[in-house]
């Protein structure tokens, strides 16, 4: 039992997928201007995570070693598009928002890197839990990065005044830089270093 | 029968395929109906929110349906046509979705192109807003490039056809915070008011670069830029000389104001 708890919990911290593989970058800059894209995107990140793992799993003892990538790629292209196709029925306004991003799961490195990595050596139910957690690693830098965007850039957080901007009549001067891709490289830098300086990967001198 | 095996290689990949594009498709066909119905409320809302209609208004959809006839242009010589002979269908009409489809569309010859678009679309829809049946508004579809992505939006015109009634956005990529603020309630704001033509009919509205004083003839016809977007504003500001110009709406408008056509 504590090993299920581990697979899940271990990838949120110790062992992040994007704090401690690298992984998974590029959408974790474009998604994270708002705090409801970086939610909505991290949901859809779980489910084709968690499902793709599993699937993986589930027929890892008959995939031929020569299209081993391609079925892997198909299983989570599937997905993603299922993915889409929901958020673009119950959540139309955040689809928008999102446009190309959820479509460019397909090529999120953490994906194919659980995959290879993970589901190919194990069982359904322990894929799926490793799917989970990665996930939510994945949504704990997403969030963090949307949280502080989000305030700083807009002085909203969910679309809720926080920081009165001086154009709505308030006192906060919004910080425009937060706005832009570059400031989730920055900030995932930033925590980036505090993951690595709390628990430092095996390799790191 | 090893994992390598030919037989095995194409049953895996078969299985695979079929699998998921069973999944993938009853996904699509199932959530089919709701994203359209999706897309419509979205274009409508587009539209309210360029009649001036306040998102809080309660009854939308009635509002719409009571008080908005959208009226079908033939762009390439400016006269209404109805909707059974142009084959458009007015309740989902989207320019974008018109745009991506090459038999839809006529080029615009790149003399007249000040909006770098290229391409326009053979029939425009155009929507009347009335109000106690009594003409009100006019809102126009318009679009043009600015600085990352192509701006589509509606600019309003009152009912004499000659002051702005609003303008606003729906989809676009600039820059947030800088050609972003293109979406700024209060700069959009900015825009009612002012004047689009002069008596004589001729094209007079513009965007600068910069502010323009309220104290400054100009300051009926102009509007200010936005900060730090000089690029956007440029695109802004050729998106509405075009499509209010002689080569855009313009004839129409005329006709509209009971002025005779361009010469």
């Amino acid at each position: 039992m504590s090993k299920y708890i581990q697979l899940i919990t271990e990838p949120v911290f110790k062992k992040n997928p994007i704090g401690y593989h690298i992984l998974g970058i590029c959408s974790a800059l474009a998604v994270t201007s708002k705090l409801e894209t970086s939610l909505v995107m991290s949901l859809a990140v779980i489910f084709v995570l968690s499902l793709s793992n599993t699937a993986v799993s589930l027929i890892r003892k008959h995939i031929p070693p020569s299209i081993r990538i391609i079925v892997e790629m198909t299983i989570i292209a599937s997905l993603v598009i299922i993915a889409d196709q929901i958020i673009k029925a119950f959540a139309y306004d955040i689809s928008k928002q999102l446009s190309v991003y959820v479509g460019l799961i397909i090529t999120n490195c953490i994906i194919m890197g659980r995959a290879e990595a993970f589901a190919l050596q194990n069982p359904p139910l322990a894929s799926f839990l490793d799917g989970i957690g990665n996930g939510l690693g994945y949504t704990f830098i997403l969030l963090s990065v949307g949280f502080f965007r989000e305030l700083l850039g807009a002085g909203t957080l969910l679309g809720y005044t926080v920081l009165p901007t001086i154009s709505k009549g308030g006192w906060y001067t919004p910080n425009g830089l937060f706005l832009i891709p570059a400031s989730g490289f920055f900030l995932i830098g930033i925590i980036v270093w505090i993951l690595r300086t709390i628990a430092p990967p095996p390799d790191a001198e | 029968m090893t994992n390598d095996s030919t037989k095995k290689t194409l049953g895996v990949a078969l299985g695979v395929c079929l699998v998921c594009s069973f999944l993938v498709s009853l996904t699509a066909v199932g959530l089919n109906k709701r994203q359209q119905e999706n897309i419509k409320a979205g274009i409508i809302s587009n539209i309210l929110t360029a009649a001036g209609l306040p998102q809080d208004y309660p009854d939308r959809i009635g509002f719409y349906e009571n008080n908005i006839r959208p009226v079908v242009l033939d762009l390439t010589d400016m006269s209404v046509v109805s909707a059974e002979s142009s084959g458009v269908d007015v309740q989902s009409f989207n320019v974008q979705s018109v745009l991506a489809d090459r038999d839809l569309t006529v080029t615009i010859p790149p003399a007249e192109d000040i909006a770098s678009i290229s391409i326009k679309p053979r029939h425009m829809v155009v929507y009347h807003v009335y109000m106690d049946s009594l003409f009100e508004k006019l809102i126009l579809p318009v679009y043009g490039k600015g600085l990352w992505s192509t701006l589509y939006g509606f600019i309003t015109l009152e009912r004499d056809i000659t002051t702005v009634g609003g303008i606003t956005f729906y989809q676009h990529g600039e820059t947030p915070g800088l050609g972003g603020e293109i979406d700024n309630r209060d700069w959009r704001a900015s825009w009612k008011g002012k004047q689009a033509f002069d008596s004589g009919g001729s094209l007079i509205l513009r965007v600068i670069k910069g502010q323009v004083s309220p104290s400054d003839p100009a300051y009926t016809h102009t509007v200010n830029g936005l900060t730090g977007a000089t690029l956007t504003t440029r695109g802004v500001d050729a998106t509405v000389r075009y499509w209010l110009g002689p080569d855009g709406y313009g004839p129409y408008l005329d006709k509209l104001r009971g002025k005779p056509a361009y010469e």
